[in-house]
């Protein structure tokens, strides 16, 4: 039986069982196992894709090992993000300082490679031994005429967030540098869209269709350049709102530039994506026009496509964890249309506001949970005796070892889940996960339908001590 | 050039991961052991995906999830809540607890704490600790591997006296190894008829079935009470030269309690599968079992047929120093050239080692590169045009680049299924890994050949 530490009851909640009292935006406990990261990947993450930049990890080599072309964001240019550089500390340098290092590492390879930026990764170490990573970039800039951004990104000093928070203070750096000229009225920039399997491309296309400009993707297919003008957008789009929210608000308060939250999975989150930016611009009427023969022609092929699975999946059940808790209501929508409901639906850092929102989407009954675990989550999944676990990669065996379909909405995905294509993929991913036949063995399955798996297959009786090799494989002594 | 030293300070796409990672790995080969790494929470969840993209199986590491007022005052309490939840939750046997870079160097001292903590905790029915160091700007993943096997059996060992020695069983540190080479060397010991225990042993916990109900702790893996045994076995084999006249776990054992040690090199392909059946043979007292002297006749008949693909290709390795040696010590039996041996460790004693155990290498033609990472491997590659690619998954962009096959072996494997299951070990080992490196090249020449011949 798996218990619930104490400290982190209140971060479960049943919709309909427990009164609304929900804590989340904490630090992980001791000694549970936490799904989250650290505030390293959070920068990491948000930052990666710029194509153009070289990112190098200031540190022993681990951050830099477990974060090379981790993601599946594609670049249409330069590929500069995908190499891992990492300053390697040794023993040596965390007696000595490993300022140096930084410095002359960076002076060989600004050179070498001629990167567009650089962004400069503090990890644990740093903080503790006290490097001035500030002073290096800052002389750097100047040697070498690049913007040379350090990202304070400690992994002991906070959360995810928080290194959310450190990648976008970065990135505010950058924009206001660069020239505004020739932007159109009606442009926008995206905000918190990673190029996933060339999503970002899909949904640029989607927007040039209906006339608006878009100056920049922060940070899909990113590029230096695009992020210094951002500020001469009309409007920001944020997406994935954990990200970049904070990111959007400076920029409101710094440049005046509005926001609106949207996200781009599913056909009614995708739809109103267009539509609200439509409607900031309604000036326009032509977007609006646009924006409704776009969503018309995608639907008229899509709706049709989408019954026939509806048929097949309605009545499934559901568990979502992922990261930020945006994206589980879309995947929630999303889900609905094809009939499967939600069960089990958690985040690593979603906020109060999150959560009151998910509870309102949810069916009673639903369990929320902030910041899980491997424990938790597979007791509610058991619980719930749900057909389909939709997380990341460390979700994955989880599910898999209970029997129970997996799909992948995590960074590390190749296949384009946003958009209307991107839905059509996803359901047809959910549609394999769930049907495909070899649940049958699962032994959980097979049990429950009252045929244990030693009833499928003859297995060798023991005879205890006198069983002998050719009778027996059960017994472990041969 | 036949020794090629570290000409970059950067390290570009490393060829190798941090100390704690093989810690973590090593403790996955304990019976109802969770290991909780002293540090932030990253260095967990980053170990863990690394990981399980490996093995696709649960992986928990539990963190003591530093927070900046833990890095200023220490980790003391952090650690000890981190304890008692794990306890709470897992109801471990074993909790292993490898250090991290960050309370390494804020100076943290995990004995102490952990002594402090059984003492306020004495009423109750803990489990064991086992302490690592494992900074990780010290070493490699390889690095706090070895070191975590040799904590375990130091931490449990030295009680000769109280047993008798049993005659019939050996003690195993296999290294590295893949989950499939685990199974296998359990069956061939089995077939000397003789017990063993294997540390680590993680076959089954990284490499097991589905479950009925959610198993906080996977089954399998060599319990802490027959590690402490090892006093008692016959003898211990140990797998690595490297390991060779440092202070590894059967050095532990030898000089605490005599028990007799064999270093010998990880068994891959004929001549050091040989070496391991034979000192089998002496502790066991028996010959090489028939099913395996045909698994060898097999082998030998295998590279009868196909020498004359291979003779003279060129092939670069790349991995753990010691899974390099065993490769090279294959390749060079069968007419392959290993022209690079790269290795992201540095123990200092790389190409020294591998020079003494592959005889017939000569430096001419083969370039031994340590401290490497994938930017060195890459520009070697382009230099010495091998034929093959012989090493992990991550040398797949410059396989891509350079149109070299790449066969995969060794950690990690993240882009196809079945890493866990790739057999290297003994002549079945030989085997599997001939007839990928005979088809690979065979292959190449059947697409790149305008005719496209249905026979060979």
């Amino acid at each position: 039986m798996i218990k619930v530490l104490e400290e982190r009851k209140n971060q479960i909640y049943t919709k309909g069982k427990d009164t609304f009292d929900f804590a989340c935006d904490k630090h992980s406990v001791a000694g549970s196992v936490s799904q989250r990261a650290c505030v390293f990947c959070g920068s990491r993450v948000v930052l990666y894709p710029i194509a153009d930049a070289l990112h190098i990890v200031h540190g022993p080599v681990g951050c830099a090992a477990y974060t090379w072309d981790i993601r599946g964001s594609l670049s249409s240019g330069p590929e500069l993000h995908r190499l891992s550089f990492s300053t390697d500390l040794r023993e040596n340098d965390i007696v000595f300082g490993g300022e140096k290092k930084l410095y002359s590492i960076l002076n060989e390879l600004i050179d070498k490679y001629k990167p567009k930026g650089v962004f400069v990764y503090a990890t644990c170490i740093i903080g503790i031994i006290g490097d001035d990573i500030d002073a290096v970039c800052r002389k750097l800039e100047k040697e070498k005429n690049i913007p040379v951004l350090s990202v304070h990104s400690e992994g002991f000093k906070g959360t995810k967030k928080d290194g959310y928070r450190a990648a976008c203070d970065a990135l505010l750096k950058l924009i206001g540098t660069g020239s505004t000229d020739n932007i159109s009225r009606f442009s926008i920039n995206i905000l918190g869209e990673f190029n996933l399997a060339g999503e970002a491309w899909m949904i640029k296309e989607y927007y040039r269709k209906i006339g608006i400009e878009v100056v920049s993707v922060m940070t899909g297919d990113g590029r230096i350049e695009d992020i210094k003008k951002a500020h001469g957008a009309s409007l920001n789009v944020v997406q994935c709102s954990g990200s970049m929210t904070g990111l959007a608000k400076s920029m409101k308060e710094k440049y005046g530039i509005p926001y609106i939250r949207v996200s781009y999975f599913g056909i009614e989150d995708m739809s109103k994506a267009l539509y609200d930016v439509a409607d900031h611009f309604s000036d326009n009427p032509e977007i609006l026009k646009k924006a409704k023969d776009l969503v018309t022609n995608e639907l008229s092929s899509l709706l049709p496509v989408l019954q026939k699975y509806r048929k097949t999946l309605s009545g499934k059940k559901a568990a979502i964890y992922v990261g930020g808790a945006f994206k589980a209501f879309s995947l929630i929508r999303a889900l609905k249309i094809v009939g499967i409901d939600v069960c089990v639906a958690g985040s690593q850092t979603g906020t109060k506001d999150d959560y009151a929102l998910l509870k309102d989407m949810c069916d009673e009954g639903t369990v929320i949970l902030d910041d899980s675990n491997p424990l938790e989550l597979s007791k509610y999944v058991l619980e719930k005796n749900i057909d389909l676990f939709i997380g990341g990669v460390k979700e994955r065996p989880l599910a898999y070892k209970l029997g129970i379909g997996f799909c992948d909405h995590n960074h590390e995905r190749k296949i384009s889940l946003a958009g209307y294509e991107g839905m059509l993929n996803f359901i047809r991913e959910v549609h394999a996960s769930i049907m495909s036949p070899v649940w049958k063995f699962a032994p959980r399955n097979s049990a429950s339908r009252g045929n244990t798996s030693s009833d499928a297959i003859q297995t060798s009786k023991c005879a205890g001590a006198d069983c002998s090799p050719e009778a027996c494989s059960s017994c472990g002594k041969f | 050039m036949n020794k090629t030293e570290k000409k970059h300070e950067v390290t570009q796409n490393a060829c190798k991961l941090c100390t704690p990672l093989g810690a973590c790995l090593a403790l996955k080969g304990i019976k109802g052991a969770i290991t909780l790494l002293h540090g932030s929470q990253g260095c967990s969840t980053y170990i863990r995906r690394y990981m399980i993209s490996h093995f696709r199986e649960p992986i928990d590491i539990a963190s003591s999830n530093f927070s900046e007022d833990t890095a200023i005052f220490g980790g003391n309490s952090n650690l000890k809540t981190a304890l008692t939840n794990i306890i709470k939750q897992y109801n471990p046997e074993v909790i292993g607890i490898p250090t991290t870079c960050l309370s390494e160097t804020i100076g943290d001292d995990v004995n102490m704490i952990i002594k402090e903590y059984i003492s306020e905790n004495e009423d109750e029915n803990l489990p064991e600790f086992i302490t690592v160091s494992t900074p990780s700007y010290k070493g490699t993943h390889i690095d706090g591997f070895h070191e975590t096997v040799r904590s375990v059996v130091s931490a449990v060992s030295g009680h000769p006296g109280e047993k008798s020695v049993n005659n019939s069983r050996i003690n195993i540190f296999p290294g590295m190894v893949s989950a499939e080479d685990i199974r296998h060397l359990k069956e061939i010991i089995s077939d000397f008829g003789l017990d063993y225990i294997m540390l680590p042993d993680y076959s089954e916990t990284l490499d097991g079935q589905l479950w009925t109900d959610y198993k906080n702790i996977p089954e399998g893996g060599t319990s802490i009470d027959k590690i402490r045994e090892m006093d008692s076995s016959a003898a211990s084999v140990e797998f690595g030269k490297s390991l060779d006249g440092t202070e590894s776990a059967s050095r532990i054992l030898s000089e605490r309690s005599a028990v007799n040690t064999f270093n010998t090199g990880l068994p891959i392909g004929i001549n050091e599968t040989d070496k391991f059946m034979n000192i089998l043979s002496e502790i066991s007292g028996r010959g090489i079992p028939e099913k395996y002297l045909s698994e060898r006749g097999r082998l030998i008949d295998a590279y009868a047929d196909a020498h004359k693909y291979i003779f003279g290709v060129k092939a670069a390795l790349y991995g753990e120093e010691d899974l390099v040696i065993g490769l090279a010590s294959f390749l060079s039996e069968i007419g392959i050239i290993p022209v690079l041996c790269a290795s992201g460790g540095n123990s200092g004693r790389f190409s020294e080692i591998l020079f003494k155990a592959v005889p017939d290498l000569s430096p001419d033609e083969t370039s031994v590169y340590s401290d490497a990472d994938f930017s060195d491997i890459e520009e070697q590659i382009k230099f010495l045009k091998p034929d093959l690619i012989i090493g992990n998954s991550k040398g797949y962009s410059i396989s891509r680049s350079t149109d070299i096959p790449l066969i995969r072996t060794g950690f990690p494997i993240h882009d196809r299924i079945g890493g866990q299951r790739i057999l290297h070990l003994g002549y079945r080992g030989a085997q599997q890994l001939f007839d990928k490196a005979v088809n690979s090249v065979i292959e190449k020449r059947q697409d790149s050949s305008p005719v496209g011949y249905s026979y060979m």
